[in-house]
């Protein structure tokens, strides 16, 4: 009770004060989320690219993430057989295929949620293929999942809370002393507004997740994997499932977050929407690379149309 | 037929000793279960843990009673660490299978003939509760009286005219400490259940992956609620054992966990009082059919071709039984608990 009322009341001293900015920006930014300093990662992402050859393994000048030789296999099926692949710091990625690629398989095992069977990736310096998918996260790599995993029994900002990394609270016995975390909650509470209030989930916030509609499931959980405030953030199918009016905001949430420095790799299926937005491309077919490239290179690339394409081509030409 | 007697029965029954007993042992569940998702089937596992390693550390080895405390304790500690590593990495249904095996393995050796010098076989145990009732402060033959409170020879009296509560010298001191126990452990679970670490817990409960993916590592919040839940168990055994003097292996059947899971289902799970409120309910409920079946019976109410004595046991577990299945059929969220929150779809 006495919980319920002091939250309330943070609410109300808080939210006029991250409103106000927030709306700000709204005024004054276009909609494509590209603020002064905004279009500068765009413009940075697109300059660090500009001499990387489109050919699969290209080296980047700065990547986040380096795989080598990443090789699952289920029983006599090889998943996925990555040689090289780089991941620009500060870029947009697609990762794109035809079904069964070995997309997400790749994605499972960079993020811990798989093991491999051979291979080493480092990410962001540190060797990453030993790591379990917790510690990947706290390393700063969060993912989404394909099918949402919303807390659904828990109101929408439990949800962001829960995402809130190194919490004291969150030791067992530092839990029965509410003294010991509850400055860090208000915090973490304050920023859980202010992502909200960004994805435009703010008058949800005391809903349950599972209350939400899909799309609004899909914001939450970038919202979340805000919170932990990453460095890369792989999104798997972020437009699966959503309908075209909150595709466009979503595009624009992901956009946002490269001019937030962050980097971002995506698994998608929507070329409409890699072109929108990547500024590389990963092209997977039977779990192997096949090539790389901006955006146009790819769409220009024979190889890509045959794997992946191909069909779609044909289909559109008729 | 005498009502008076049968709901002053069922009353006193409803916050006497053995309600406490599944009140705590519910509690500990209501953390793994209600708040976790762990489906552990051998609560009455770790209940045994804590009464035989009391009784045996002060029968067989002469240790002092707190030693078999902690021993008890310790014990409950060891089984979830063994429960849990091998498979709290898997889904939920393997901790499931593994417990309810447990359970049983554990009474099966409790009763076996080859260590029954030392745990006492099927006749179990008795004779380690007397360090525990010296304790006891209520003097065994105060008579007093003050207003419908009276104490007649250490035996307390509470006469609310239409019912009253009776409790022997030796019960007062097990509801002391029981109640106690109770609300200590309430506090501690309030306390848990709203910090962030509780949140992280109902958010495996929800889904783990998504946990695991915000960074959470999920095995040790998985283990941490097991062993916590556990030793709440544990204590509850203790409860057990010393409210009746004696430990015996039959008492600790899967039967045993249902009734603790009937008790959190009942109250309400994930909510701090569900098993207490729960508790009470059932074995109010319990007592009042038995009881008065018994009267009504004996009084010739229900004529005795239609049903003896003997046949009102299982009869009674029918009724309940029945009346589960209307519970969860037309109330599933309990006494307490948050019908909405229920209804939610759970992927």
């Amino acid at each position: 009770m006495s919980d319920k009322e002091r939250s309330d009341n943070e609410r109300s001293d808080t939210a006029p004060t991250e409103k106000a900015p927030a709306e700000q920006a709204a005024e004054t930014a276009p909609p494509a989320g590209g603020t002064p300093a905004g279009k500068a990662g765009i413009t940075a992402a697109k300059a660090a690219l500009k001499d990387v050859p489109p050919e699969p393994g290209a080296s980047k000048p700065d990547p986040i993430l380096t795989a080598s030789g990443v090789r699952r296999a289920f029983g006599g099926l090889v998943a996925v057989d990555v040689d090289h692949l780089e991941v620009q710091r500060g870029t947009i990625t697609a990762l794109i295929g035809p079904n069964g690629a070995g997309k997400t398989t790749f994605f499972n095992l960079l993020t811990g949620f798989d093991r491999p069977s051979q291979g080493t990736w480092e990410f962001d310096g540190h060797r990453a293929n030993r790591m379990r998918s917790y510690q990947v996260a706290r390393a700063g790599m969060v993912r989404t999942f394909q099918l949402t995993k919303a807390l659904t029994r828990m109101s929408v900002m439990d949800n962001m809370l829960i995402g809130a990394h190194s919490q004291i609270g969150e030791r067992m016995w530092a839990g029965l002393f509410p003294r010991l975390w509850k400055r860090q909650e208000a915090a973490n509470r304050e920023r859980a507004l202010s992502l909200l209030e960004r994805f435009k989930l703010i008058d949800k916030r005391d809903d349950y997740a599972g209350e939400l509609s899909g799309g609004q499931r899909k914001l939450l959980e970038m919202a979340r994997a805000l919170m932990l405030e990453p460095k890369m953030i792989m999104l798997d199918e972020p437009m699966a499932g959503v309908n075209p009016a909150l595709k466009q905001s979503l595009l624009e949430h992901i956009k946002d977050l490269r001019e937030d420095g962050m980097t971002v790799l995506f698994v998608e299926h929507d070329m409409d929407m890699v072109h929108e937005i990547a500024d590389w491309v990963a092209v997977m077919a039977a779990g192997q690379l096949i090539t790389e490239g901006t955006p146009d290179q790819i769409s220009a690339d024979q190889r890509v149309i045959d794997a992946y394409l191909g069909a779609h081509h044909d289909a559109a030409q008729h | 037929m005498d009502w008076q007697f049968v709901f002053s029965q069922a009353l006193t029954q409803a916050i006497g000793p053995t309600m406490l007993v599944y009140a705590l042992g519910a509690i500990g569940l209501n953390l793994q279960f209600g708040y976790t998702g762990l489906l552990n089937f051998g609560q009455a596992a770790f209940a045994a843990m804590g009464a035989y390693g009391l009784a045996m550390a002060v029968v067989a080895f002469d240790l002092p009673f707190w030693w078999g405390i902690a021993i008890g304790l310790a014990a409950a500690v060891v089984m979830a660490l063994l429960l849990g590593i091998p498979t709290l990495r898997l889904r939920a249904d393997y901790l499931a299978i593994v417990t309810i095996a447990a359970a049983e393995i554990v009474r099966r050796l409790a009763r076996a003939t080859v260590w029954s010098d030392t745990t006492g076989g099927s006749d179990g145990m008795r004779g380690f509760s007397e360090p525990f009732f010296e304790m006891n402060p209520w003097p065994p033959d105060a008579t007093w009286e003050f207003l419908f409170v009276s104490m007649d020879s250490g035996r307390l009296v509470i006469d609310f005219g239409i019912f009253s509560l009776q409790y022997s010298n030796r019960d007062l001191w097990v509801m002391t400490v029981g109640w106690a126990l109770v609300l200590f452990f309430l506090g501690i679970m309030a306390l848990l259940v709203h910090s962030p670490w509780g949140r992280v817990l109902k958010g495996i409960r929800e889904d783990e992956e998504a946990v695991r993916s915000l960074g959470k590592n999920v095995f040790a919040y998985k283990m941490q609620a097991l062993v916590f839940g556990g030793i709440i168990g544990a204590v509850a055994g203790f409860i057990f054992a010393l409210s009746r003097a004696n430990v015996q292996p039959d008492t600790f059947t899967t039967d045993f966990t249902f009734y603790f899971y009937v008790v959190l289902i009942l109250g309400g799970a994930a909510r701090i009082f569900g098993p207490v409120l729960g508790a009470a309910l059932f074995w109010f409920l319990y007592n009042l059919l038995s009881q008065g079946l018994i009267q009504a019976v004996r009084a010739e109410v229900i004529p005795q071709g239609m049903l003896s004595t003997t046949q009102i046991g299982p009869l009674v577990f029918f009724l309940l039984g029945l009346g589960m299945v209307l519970l969860l059929i037309y109330r599933p969220q309990g006494l307490i608990g948050n019908r909405k929150e229920l209804m939610l779809d759970v992927r």
